[in-house]
């Protein structure tokens, strides 16, 4: 186990580091960085340096005039002694961004996460032991629709409705004009409610797969031999079902926990652009998109590390809750 | 007894032939037809069939039939009130001084109150001037025998292009035309006055020669600087030729743009529109097109305002659904439901190229990671967990706003869209197949092909991916639909297929202006409902295909 445990952290540092060195090479192949656009702007300034002269002004100042391996090797120097630069885009330390904006996300992502989980297993189990029944059907069909629905057109069905047509919430952001009026009660009231449209569209858009993933390994269980056994013996089925079939459909459920873990620390980057919150999510988009290099680096290596620990605590999870599995 | 059922004539039905226990009692059906049957069996799975016909054949056949091609803009005419000219009615009396002579706003005062008080002389810095009165609107101001100035409510004003006229000349003209009209007659000629108000003119149905003879004729004539002049009630004075050369009128206009030179016919029927207190004018110039002019009385600045009403053509914008466009049209005034037709052949071909794509590589290095093992397996293993490490979305995000800064030709864009999608999802694929072809390849018929002595290549390609043929359709169907979301994703957020190239993600993305979003539901609903409906069909066929490939789901 502890062998095995080892190589797997030791295949994850290599694998980190080649994320991070495609990543880092993507960032700074491209064409129109962020230094260039600065560069446009302050050779325009009424009596300003030139462009190229800006440029390389602006390239050294940012280390970018070092050829590209020999850059990975200083951001990865810096990253492994905790010195994560300052963001561009945000003109703060790159650290201080992602606290400003790791805990929205993970607010928004859990509760979304509570929620799916919570309507999408006892559904799946629903659909699971009355299969090609009715209501099998509509919590297939409504799964698939689930799977299929594009999150910015779900969104912005919501927002059409319950913004535009009831107006109970806003469009936009994590907090009404008159934010810094209210009494902490009514702003945490605020947040809340800004909450609510995001939340549900990250709600739907997860309980497809999960209702499914539970119906599949239901259905698998059901089929297996020893609820055939505890038919035979004569247990009720409820009890079938809930004592024996249901908990070992909770095994399975662990790639499923593990597997989400990353997305409640990367923020729903679609769904917070949409809305505008100021989640992890957004800001690495803006963050992207502007070609910020610092925090696009510190962002997407974070979720790398992250996918690649919560992959590793899957498979152990999957070790101590199934004792059938053995580790190799 | 069976020899004596055997030997039955052929005609009675086959099944009641057969003894209980002969196998041909049983309908034997290929795997294939077993796999459609079961197909067919589900319900969800031949909905999504169905989704899946219709919107192949919206989009790839709709294209073809609707009239109306991919980037074809539409215009409609508004209606755009311009401001044509302005018409300024002199009430008072005007002074204008002969060209050497100093006759200022003091001697002008002075004149004033001398007329109104009926003197026929006064005085002013020691000059005498003398008033006469030739006509019945004219006042001239001489001193010493010769007229330094004259007073009237009547403008002389020469005709666009020429030069003004003398002052000999404009006292002569105004002589003239205020002595004429003050024994004026209902003009004969002069535009007719419909009951509404309008007046309707046509332009050159009038011979201005033949309209100076007449006026000749009339006598309506006067001499000035040597030469005969005739003029007609409108004010229009014509030298012998029948050329106007200036207009004399209580009335001034001037056109709003400084280039537009007034045509003496219209300038006609805008008086005799004030003066009948018409509030339209309908004029058709010497092109045969129609304008129509509105006048207005503004009585602040005391100024006949002439606007012209003029049709022009704009984009037909947002036009809400009709026969014509029966989804209205976008934003850039292009048929709705066409771009609809040509955003969902994009978005199909680019999902299938895409998954093709994916399925091409995944299943060749799944295929050689699977057979060889050992060290190639895991050297592609490992590749692919770094694929699987790679946060795709940010890194298509990334590309696609590196292809927005360099400007990429919106055609050659789409296909790297295609190539960075296809080559970002291959890895799902390659570990499928490895992990089939992996058990495959410890079964006994994988054992025969080894001691039948066939090549390794041919052992992959004829017997492992046959076998692997099942759970790779189902794999594609699915991630078919997924491919179309992400597609659509980013041509929302902008950084996928880019206009003139409509796909179903930028067609929606018009919601990113609030207006769009709640005002013209048809832009973007329908648009999200096709989405929805595509992804729907290949998910409904895809899981139907894994329950019927899958035999332990046999009902």
């Amino acid at each position: 186990m502890r062998t095995y445990i080892a190589k797997r952290i030791g295949i994850s540092v290599i694998i980190l580091f080649c994320v991070t060195f495609i990543i880092y090479g993507l960032m700074r192949a491209l064409p129109s960085s962020y230094v260039e656009t600065m560069a446009m702007q302050l050779s325009q300034a009424p009596g300003a340096k030139p462009y190229d002269e800006w440029l390389a002004q602006l390239n050294a100042q940012y280390g970018l005039d070092l050829p590209m391996p020999i850059g990975y090797v200083t951001w990865l120097g810096d990253f492994l002694t905790g010195n994560f630069g300052d963001s561009w885009k945000f003109n703060v330390p790159v650290l201080t961004e992602f606290y400003n904006t790791i805990g929205i996300s993970f607010a928004m992502g859990g509760l979304a996460f509570v929620f799916s989980t919570a309507i999408a297993v006892p559904l799946g189990i629903l659909a699971a032991t009355h299969q090609y029944s009715k209501g099998d059907y509509i919590i297939s069909a409504v799964a698939l629709a689930g799977i299929s629905l594009p999150t910015f057109f779900f969104a912005t069905l919501l927002k059409l409705v319950f913004s535009v047509g009831l107006g109970w919430f806003d469009l936009y952001g994590l907090m009404s004009r008159d934010f810094a009026q209210l009494d902490a009660v009514g702003q945490a009231l605020d947040i809340c409610n800004h909450m609510v449209m995001p939340v549900v569209t990250l709600t739907v858009i997860q309980i497809g797969s999960l209702m499914r993933y539970t119906r599949t390994n239901m259905l698998e269980v059901l089929n297996a031999d020893y609820i055939r056994t505890a038919r035979t013996k004569g247990l009720p089925e409820h009890k079938v079902i809930y004592k024996h079939a249901f908990r070992n459909t909770l095994i399975p459920l662990v790639t499923v926990i593990g597997g989400s873990l990353p997305g409640l620390f990367s923020g729903a980057l679609i769904t917070e652009t949409l809305f505008m919150i100021p989640g992890t999510g957004y800001t690495s988009y803006q963050a992207m998109t502007a070609g910020d290099i610092p925090y696009t680096m510190f962002f997407l290596t974070f979720i790398a590390i992250i996918t690649l620990l919560s992959n590793l605590l899957t498979d152990i999870l999957y070790a101590v809750v199934d004792p059938r599995v053995r580790i190799s | 007894m069976s020899n004596d059922k055997n030997v039955k004539p052929a005609d009675q039905a086959q099944e009641q032939e057969y003894s209980l226990n002969d196998d041909r009692r049983v309908k034997v059906l290929s795997p294939g037809a077993l796999i459609a049957k079961r197909f067919f069996r589900n319900r969800l799975a031949v909905v999504g069939l169905v989704i899946l016909v219709i919107m192949f054949v919206f989009s790839f056949v709709g294209g073809l039939v609707s009239p109306y091609g991919q980037d074809e803009t539409f215009s409609t005419t508004t209606e755009l009130n311009t401001q044509f000219a302005g018409i300024t009615e002199t009430t008072t009396r005007r002074y204008t001084a002969a060209p050497d002579a100093d006759f200022g706003a003091l001697v002008q005062a002075k004149a004033n109150s001398a007329i109104n008080e009926g003197e026929t002389s006064f005085e002013r810095d020691g000059v005498v001037y003398t008033i006469e009165q030739p006509a019945p609107d004219l006042y001239t101001f001489s001193t010493a025998g010769s007229v330094v100035a004259y007073a009237s409510t009547y403008v002389v004003s020469a005709p666009a292009g020429m030069t003004a006229p003398s002052f000999d000349f404009q006292v002569a003209a105004i002589t003239a035309l205020s002595g004429a009209s003050a024994e004026k007659a209902p003009a004969e000629e002069a535009p007719e006055v419909t009951e509404e108000g309008t007046v309707v003119v046509e332009s050159g149905d009038q011979d201005s020669a033949q309209e100076a003879a007449e006026a000749e004729a009339a006598g309506n004539t006067f001499e000035a600087d040597g030469a005969t002049y005739s003029f007609d009630e409108s004010g229009n004075v014509m030298d012998g030729s029948g050329t106007v050369v200036a207009m004399v009128s209580p009335f001034v206009i001037s056109a709003s743009d400084g280039n537009t030179a007034i045509p003496d016919d219209l300038r006609e029927a805008l008086l005799t529109a004030v003066e009948a207190d018409a509030s339209e004018v309908v004029y058709t110039d010497s092109e045969g097109a129609e304008h129509t002019y509105t006048i207005s009385y503004d009585a602040y600045s005391k100024v006949y305002n002439v606007t012209e009403t003029t049709a022009n053509q704009v984009y037909d914008r947002y036009a809400s659904p009709s026969l014509e466009h029966w989804l209205g049209t976008d934003g850039n005034g292009m048929d709705m439901l066409t771009r609809l037709m040509y955003g969902g052949r994009v978005s199909l071909i680019i999902g299938f190229i895409v998954v093709f794509i994916s399925a091409g590589l995944g299943v060749i290095m799944g295929g050689i990671s699977g057979y060889f093992g050992g060290w190639v397996d895991n050297l592609i293993m490992r590749i692919v967990d770094v694929f699987y490490c790679l946060p795709s979305m940010p890194i298509i995000i990334i590309l696609g706003s590196a292809m927005d800064a360099m400007r990429l030709d919106p055609w050659i864009r789409m296909i790297y869209l295609m190539l960075i999608l296809g080559f970002l999802s291959w890895p799902g694929i390659a570990r499928l197949v490895r992990g089939q072809i992996l058990s495959l390849r410890e079964q006994e018929f994988m054992l025969a092909t080894e001691a039948t002595g066939i090549t390794v290549p041919h052992r992959i390609i004829r017997h492992l991916i046959p076998n692997v043929m099942p759970q790779l359709i189902v794999s594609c169907t699915m991630s078919l639909g997924s491919t179309i979301i992400t597609e659509a994703t980013l041509s929302f957020l902008g950084l996928g297929v880019k206009f003139p190239f409509a796909s179903w993600g930028n067609i929606i993305s018009d919601v990113n202006n609030a207006f769009v979003m709640t005002n013209y539901w048809f832009i973007w609903i329908p648009a999200g409902i096709c989405l929805l409906l595509a992804v729907l069909g290949f998910n409904f066929v895809g899981d139907g295909l894994r329950d019927a490939f899958d035999p332990k789901m046999n009902r």
